[in-house]
């Protein structure tokens, strides 16, 4: 019996790997889940790119549901999802509130200006400071903020059409068909 | 034309690994000759066609044959022919190429050095190997083909991962193959005696040489893999318990567990079962390594691209050979098992205990590298373990390998003698503490310096005793015969390494810090100035190229040139700069501009002084040399056997005269 134990062990960790397998078929390894989903959003207080001496913050954006974009016009993947965001913002049924990441203020307007402005809200953090406290690790990242100023979904990487249509609208419907 | 034959020679090296697996091992068992003797042509013709095979995919590259898919992706015009040899390893496809390559020059070099032992055992042992062969040449076929066309044909290529365009990369795989691969030998070997179910241990001194010259390259490819990714990838670390690096560092702790279990076998006939256990064990990590970086089931710094496809299939063939041989040791290992009693102080003793530490080591090493999947599997979320884990536990787990190192040898076959210990012990105690105690003075009462110190005196003074002894003790010629001066080179390389180990990871000094053209920095007793940064170019890159001169007490001691250099396809690599030195390296690596716009002016600067740390990679060295020169004992050649002092008759030397 004993002389059978490594056979056992061995079929155990097949098992495993068998599963890691299966489970990566599943899932993406790079999808990290987000300890801030269903916590309310870190606190901010950031300038306005066109408007400087303005200022927004958590507190100013409660009571509507928003979707928080955080881009660059460094940022090529950013480039990617412009589109989507071009067309879709009208859409969406929330406010789309830019979040423009570790950027001169002057690049980021020539680069809306060449590729078109989406946001309603456009904020600007030169020092990435408040994305540090979102947990961001690459733009483009997409964090929906429901009315009382809690994160409620959150999308790595560019929004394209697909996940728009089957991760992005389904969050927000489901936002939207909550009691307030 | 010539892709595609490539892909002919390794359809028809398929073939005859199936001639080389299956007509030997029936023939054995039905005591074939004629079937038997199919095992030697087969293995050459086998050979012949994965060596065109890999000779064409270099050609491939050398030519530029874009229209080659494999090619295409891993080089362009601009990419120097070494580093378009050097390409054919690079990826996924073509390494594995690599990989029945170098299994096919351990099988060429066993079916060319093996006539002297028994023809049924020949051929067992080359039919698991044909078992091997046809696994991995019906992968690269049918999910890894190197030789895909990619058409139309693309003008110019993309470009080899810039990571791995560096003198290391010529050499790290090649070896690190040499040694995981050529662990098959001694799986095939335990397997051969399995399936014979062989009463004498004679298997086992055949294997040894085998064995000792694969963990030598093992050993080797490790220290080239730490040393290129301390040079390289310009963290300033040289081992992560990254998931590959773990993947090859399991079957050298069982390997070298192995080695040691081997010689009790050889000598003694003891702990033949266990033995034969862990060969199929170093060779399954070697293979559970392959899986674990081409699945895609753990994401690491240099894993391949996955595909859930090859991973499927590389389980399957794993299933196959690691179940098949546990199923067949749980058989048959009772009927091999046997051996002299020994007490529990003893040299069989001593290796035992070292041989469960290095086997725990290695169990604890695969626990931590497959936690993240462990997690998933039992819904625990996101977890995985690092340095901090295996910091802990791997170094408690080699303390008493380092305590009983030394000593090992003093201890005779079945019974020692506790007092010549006691003796030994004591003088190399005082010395270890002496030297502590002054060390001291010099490290600023850091204490694993101090342990450092110690350990490395302790062990060193332990194998320098012994060398002593045995000069005093034997007479002139059989004082040190290549077998036991392999295991003192390889004793004593432990204490280097552990010099290096503990000196550069206490006494280490790092600076990150923003430096303007003019600026210096002191660290460790060295002054860094920096003189800017310019641009210069290579043969396929751009860098920014900066100048750090290094004075000591005002004198020059070097000045270095790190790079952030920008590959072919915009791809950004840091290259650091490294003034090594026996006692200490300098090492300095380029962060960021603090202004894009400006590289002449401030930059990031990642400094580091190093003390000791090239006695990590010597004492990985001279480990390897010890494996190398125990591998040259006259006692495991074969053919000489009958004049050799051998303990005990065995069935090789009667076999070996009735042939001749």
């Amino acid at each position: 019996m004993t002389r059978l134990l490594p056979f056992i062990g061995f079929l155990l960790l097949a098992g495993l790997l068998g599963f890691g397998i299966w489970w990566n078929t599943g899932h993406d390894q790079t999808a990290i889940p987000s300890p801030l989903i269903n916590k309310s959003a870190p606190d901010f207080k950031l300038p306005l790119l066109y408007e400087p001496t303005q200022t927004i913050s958590r507190e100013s954006m409660m009571g509507k549901p928003y979707l928080l974009n955080v881009f660059a016009s460094w940022c090529i993947e950013c480039g990617v999802e412009h589109p989507v965001l071009q067309a879709e913002a009208p859409t969406l049924g929330v406010a789309l509130v830019g979040y423009n990441y570790k950027d001169a203020p002057d690049d980021a307007k020539a680069w809306l200006a060449a590729h078109g402005n989406p946001y309603s809200v456009l904020m600007t953090d030169t020092s990435g400071q408040t994305a540090i406290d979102f947990g961001v690790y690459a733009a483009p990242e997409s964090f929906l903020v429901d009315a009382h100023g809690v994160i409620r979904y959150k999308h790595i990487g560019p929004i394209t059409m697909d996940v728009l249509n089957n991760e992005l609208k389904p969050a927000i419907a489901a936002l939207q068909q909550e009691p307030r | 034309m010539t892709p595609e034959l490539g892909q002919i020679a390794l359809i028809l090296a398929l073939l005859l690994a199936f001639a080389q697996s299956i007509l030997p091992i029936v023939g054995a068992w039905k005591n074939n000759s004629a079937m038997m003797a199919v095992a030697r042509p087969a293995a050459f013709g086998q050979g012949f066609f994965v060596v065109m095979a890999f000779v064409l995919l270099v050609w491939a590259f050398l030519h530029f044959d874009f229209s080659v898919q494999y090619v295409a992706d891993n080089s362009n015009l601009a990419l120097p022919w070494y580093y378009r040899i050097t390409a054919v390893w690079g990826a996924h496809e073509g390494s594995m190429l690599l990989w029945i390559f170098i299994l096919n020059v351990w099988t060429l070099a066993l079916a060319l050095f093996s006539r002297q032992l028994p023809e049924v055992f020949v051929a067992r042992v080359l039919g698991v190997l044909g078992i091997i062969s046809v696994g991995f040449l019906a992968f690269i076929l049918f999910t890894s083909d190197p030789f895909g066309r990619l058409l139309p044909m693309p003008p110019d290529g993309g470009d080899l991962n810039p990571v791995l365009q560096d003198p290391g990369m010529t050499f790290h795989p090649p070896v690190i193959y040499m040694g995981y691969v050529g662990f098959s030998v001694a799986f095939a070997f335990s397997i051969a005696a399995l399936l014979g179910g062989e009463l004498e241990q004679a298997w086992v001194r055949w294997a040894r040489p085998w064995t000792n010259i694969a963990w030598a390259f093992l050993t080797c490819g490790i220290v080239a893999g730490s040393w290129w990714a301390y040079a390289e990838l310009g963290w300033g670390g040289w081992w992560f318990w990254d998931p590959v690096e773990n993947a090859s560092f399991m079957p050298w702790l069982v390997g070298t567990a192995l080695i040691h279990a081997q010689a009790v076998t050889e000598k003694r006939g003891s702990l033949r079962a266990w033995t034969i256990l862990l060969s199929i064990f170093a060779f399954s990590l070697s293979l559970l390594g392959t899986f674990l970086v081409r699945s895609g089931v753990l994401t690491s710094v240099h894993s391949f691209a996955s595909d859930p496809r090859r991973g499927l299939f590389i389980l399957c063939f794993l299933i196959f050979v690691v179940g098949g041989s546990l199923l067949l040791y749980a058989l048959r290992a009772p009927k091999v098992a046997g051996g002299k009693p020994f007490a529990v102080v003893s040299r069989e003793s001593a290796i035992l205990v070292g041989n469960l530490m290095f086997t725990v080591a290695a169990a604890m090493v695969l626990l931590g590298t497959l936690f993240p999947l462990i997690g998933d599997a039992l819904n625990l979320g996101k977890i995985s373990v690092g340095p901090p884990y295996f910091g802990l536990l791997f170094p408690l787990l080699m303390l008493p390998i380092v305590l009983l190192l030394p000593f090992g040898p003093y201890l005779r076959w079945g019974k020692g003698d506790p007092q010549i210990l006691k003796g030994v012990m004591l003088r190399a105690l005082l010395a270890a503490v002496a030297c502590a105690i002054v060390a001291a003075f010099f490290v600023d009462g850091k204490l694993k310096a101090i342990a450092g110190v110690g350990a490395a005196v302790w062990v060193t003074v332990g194998v320098l005793l012994y060398v002593t002894k045995r000069w005093r003790e034997m007479p002139r010629g059989r004082r040190y015969p290549a077998e036991m001066a392999g295991m003192l080179f390889a004793h004593f390389g432990v204490a280097i390494f552990l010099i290096g180990v503990l000196l550069s990871e206490s006494l280490s000094a790092t600076s990150d810090v923003r430096m303007a053209p003019g600026e210096t920095q002191h660290i460790g007793g060295y002054d860094f100035r920096f003189d800017g940064v310019r641009e210069t170019q290579g043969p396929n890159w751009r860098a920014d190229q900066g100048t750090v001169t290094v004075t000591r007490g005002g004198k020059p001691v070097a000045v270095m040139h790190p790079q952030k250099r920008t590959y072919t396809r915009e791809q950004i690599q840091t290259e650091s700069a490294i003034d090594a030195g026996v006692f200490r390296d300098l090492y300095v690596a380029l962060g960021e501009p603090m202004d894009k716009q400006h590289i002449d002016g401030a930059w990031a600067l990642r400094l580091y002084h190093k003390p000791f740390i090239r006695w990590l990679w010597l004492g990985g060295l001279f480990m390897m040399l010890g494996g190398f020169v125990s591998a040259c004992d006259r006692r495991f050649r074969v053919r000489r056997l009958a004049n050799a002092d051998a303990p005990e008759p065995v069935g090789a030397v009667v076999l070996s005269e009735t042939r001749a």
